[in-house]
């Protein structure tokens, strides 16, 4: 089956104040698409991590350019997500840092108040690759539920309708 | 995108009510209301989440730190009124264990 995607690009400033920008765009696009509302909540989050990755980590003040990049590439069965930056610094060492949740009888003083973004976006998404190019891109991908879709393509479960 | 917190100051006892979208963003104003509190010595530090619609990790984050400084200042933190949705990324990420959650005001997704 051969699959063409319909683009959506954003281009925004590497700010905190952005991320929820990019955060309420994800969510029209994958309401639109159908998704259950777990499921968009799950995209937000994801995009929301790898968002706050590239707003903390990968500009300096001498960096040149200072926005992030966002893809959303809609597939008929998947949605695809592209956070990139062009910060240049990749660190070799977030793409094997072992990640994973907090144990259990971890000390509180040695818990880390950082690091639980990448862990999440592996977590609540199916497909995650982590490239370096001009920065770091982190392209994720969720697949649609086709069986909790009706065939008008509205959700089987309206729980939700003021989701936009 | 916003953030309201309302807190309750006692003598013993605070309580920080905390409403909206907790991100990037929003999580300095969360950090520094929530840490002068935790850090008051042998207090209890409550924080209501019942009206938090979105939280990530650097939520996540302010709530490990302002449980760090509860600890040392001999206090104690308990977070309330969790929704399904916000209760499960504690879950996911293990927190759950090392934070003291309130589960009996949870409400019903």
């Amino acid at each position: 089956m051969v699959q063409t995607a319909e683009n959506i690009a954003m281009k925004v400033p590497a700010k905190p104040e952005y991320v929820g920008v990019v955060r309420l765009t994800v969510s029209g696009i994958a309401n639109r698409l159908g998704y259950s509302y777990d499921d968009i909540e799950d995209i937000k989050i994801a995009v929301a991590e790898a968002c706050t990755n590239v707003v903390n980590h990968a500009y300096t003040e001498e960096s040149d350019s200072n926005d992030m990049h966002v893809n959303f590439a809609v597939y008929e069965d998947r949605l695809e997500l592209v956070v990139a930056d062009e910060g240049g610094a990749v660190d070799t060492e977030l793409f094997n840092r072992e990640r994973g949740p907090v144990a259990k009888d971890q000390p509180v003083d040695e818990l880390k108040e950082g690091g639980l973004g990448l862990f999440l976006i592996e977590t609540l998404m199916d497909e995650v690759e982590i490239r370096g190019e001009k920065g770091v891109m982190i392209v994720m991908t969720k697949f649609l539920q086709r069986d909790e879709v009706e065939p008008n393509g509205r959700r089987a479960s309206e729980e939700s309708p003021e989701h936009q | 995108m916003n953030l309201d917190i309302q807190v309750e100051e006692q003598e013993k006892e605070s309580i920080a009510r905390v409403t909206g979208e907790v991100d990037v963003y929003t999580a300095a104003k969360l950090k520094d209301t929530l840490i002068p509190l935790a850090e008051k010595e042998n207090h209890r530090l409550v924080i209501d989440l019942s009206g938090v619609e979105y939280i990530d990790s650097t939520g996540l984050g302010i709530f490990i730190g302002a449980l760090k400084a509860a600890e040392k200042s001999g206090s104690t933190l308990k977070l309330t009124g969790l929704n399904e949705r916000v209760h499960r990324l504690f879950e996911i990420t293990g927190l759950h264990e090392v934070i003291d959650i309130d589960t009996g005001k949870r409400e019903e997704a």
